[in-house]
């Protein structure tokens, strides 16, 4: 089966992978711990002996050109912005996504469809349009969102790292002059999106207020029931030269 | 009332009521003469006294460079190829048509939407999902369809340099070699655009004809579009 051929689903949310591979992803604002989690995850799968594949949003080589240089340029619209993503998101899914799965491995993705569908609205967007877009998209094994107050994904943010991007920030909106201002309130309004799209996908929801080692237990137990019927790497380290 | 319509929900933040010019599409597949009929109903319109801007498929500021590079390496997912060009589209429809078209401009446009769906479902695009990327697209005042049969295409092309690797299909084979996969390619999608025409009302007109009747045909409609009168002449059908 194409890319090509999975976007004749009727709509996102019914390709359902027929690989022996497993798609898990993490969703939730910036600051909400997910990549810590997600990484955290990673590490265990691998000692355990899967075959872990990480896939991270914007990270198609020759896409991520132009990306870079809209942004730069601030020349994107929410509709650029929402189609150049779409368009790294499908070049991951048909060469670096599916193939694994195909091989059976464990895909790991920071952030999915779900980031798309949240932000691309809040830019202006329509809903059933994003949605349509990503059809072609497989439904992940298991989507974790990371619930967080937007105080405390701010803290998180505003108190590690004071250089807030452009885009990031929703300055394209124009919903305030002020960077940091301008950031909460898209932030707060990403928030607002994910809560729908969490009754919409029933996505799983993680309190990421909890302590990090908490999260990563209730993590685990998550993905654990997923993973029994994968295939192993076997392990070669006791083996006597 | 605005002379404008979306195919669907639209560009975010744009107004239709905004948009006071005209958008004149010349569709028709690779080699078929749109640039020279473009070229010559610019010069008309001028004339006239119209103010015409000009655009065509990969000359937008964004996303040019990337389809570039992507088409010389052949590195980029084919579905994600179909994405880039959509991409690319959207940038020009924000930042050429949509303006020239507040600004009253005629804008001609060589090749639309049309063609890029034709390729992208000739490489395995669902038809219903790739129309519904596009549905942000605005519908023209009036799609003109230059069309060809794929044997009086292959002289044109003989004799302007040969089969290009892309017009030819080469990313996606369907022959052994340029000349066969050309042939069925271009098949392929002269019968897709035949499709959208059809169900979208273009005019087709038959670009075996010589280039003056073409072009005296292509004057007079736009010229009676624009004006608001009916049309003086209409070009046989063969």
């Amino acid at each position: 089966m194409t890319v090509s051929q999975l976007a004749s689903a009727a709509t996102y949310g019914t390709n359902q992978p027929p690989w022996p591979g497993r798609l898990i992803i993490v969703e939730g604002i910036d600051g909400s711990g997910k990549s810590t989690q997600l990484t955290l995850l990673a590490q265990w799968l691998r000692s355990e002996g899967y075959p872990v594949v990480y896939s991270e949003w914007n990270s198609s080589p020759i896409v991520k050109d132009t990306t870079k240089r809209g942004k730069r340029e601030t020349v994107l619209t929410p509709l650029t912005f929402s189609l150049i993503h779409a368009t790294d998101f499908s070049d991951r899914v048909e060469r670096e996504i599916v193939p694994s799965l195909k091989a059976g491995g464990i895909v790991l993705a920071d952030r999915y469809v779900y980031t798309a569908f949240a932000r691309d609205v809040v830019r202006g967007c329509p809903a059933r349009w994003v949605r349509s877009l990503y059809r072609f998209a497989v439904v992940p094994a298991a989507a974790v969102y990371f619930r967080t107050p937007l105080e405390v994904a701010l803290r998180r943010i505003l108190s590690g790292r004071p250089k807030l991007k452009y885009y990031e920030s929703g300055m394209d909106l124009g919903l305030h002059s002020d960077v940091q201002e301008s950031y909460k309130l898209f932030q707060s309004r990403i928030l607002d999106e994910y809560e729908k799209l969490v009754q919409e996908f029933g996505l799983t929801v993680m309190d990421a207020t909890k302590p990090v080692e908490i999260q990563q237990q209730l993590l685990r137990r998550t993905i654990r029931p997923l993973l029994p019927r994968m295939r192993r790497r076997k392990e070669k380290r006791d083996v006597a030269v | 009332m605005s002379r404008f319509e979306w195919y669907g929900d639209g560009v975010p933040g744009v107004s239709l009521e905004d948009l006071t010019g005209w958008l004149i599409v010349i569709e028709g597949t690779d080699g078929v003469g749109r640039t020279t009929h473009v070229t010559a109903l610019r010069e008309h319109l001028e004339r006239l006294g119209y103010a015409v801007a000009e655009t065509g498929l990969s000359r937008s500021d964004l996303a040019n460079r990337g389809l570039r590079r992507a088409k010389e390496g052949n590195t980029l997912g084919t579905n994600a190829f179909n994405l880039f060009y959509a991409t690319d589209f959207a940038d020009r429809l924000e930042h050429q048509i949509i303006p020239a078209l507040r600004a009253g401009f005629v804008m001609l446009t060589d090749r639309y939407t049309y063609s890029l769906m034709a390729r992208a479902i000739v490489r395995g695009a669902d038809p219903d999902w790739i129309r519904k990327v596009y549905s942000f697209a605005l519908k023209p005042n009036a799609v003109f369809h230059l069309r060809i049969e794929v044997p009086d295409l292959v002289p044109r092309v003989l004799a302007t340099g040969g089969f290009d690797y892309w017009e030819s299909g080469m990313d996606i084979p369907m022959g052994a070699d340029h000349y066969e996969s050309f042939i069925h390619y271009q098949g392929r999608v002269i019968e897709e655009l035949d499709r959208l025409g059809h169900e979208l009302g273009f005019d087709t007109i038959d670009a075996t004809r010589s280039v003056d009747e073409i072009s005296d045909y292509l004057n007079e409609q736009v010229t009676a579009l624009l004006t608001g009168r009916g049309p003086r002449a209409v070009l046989p059908t063969g």
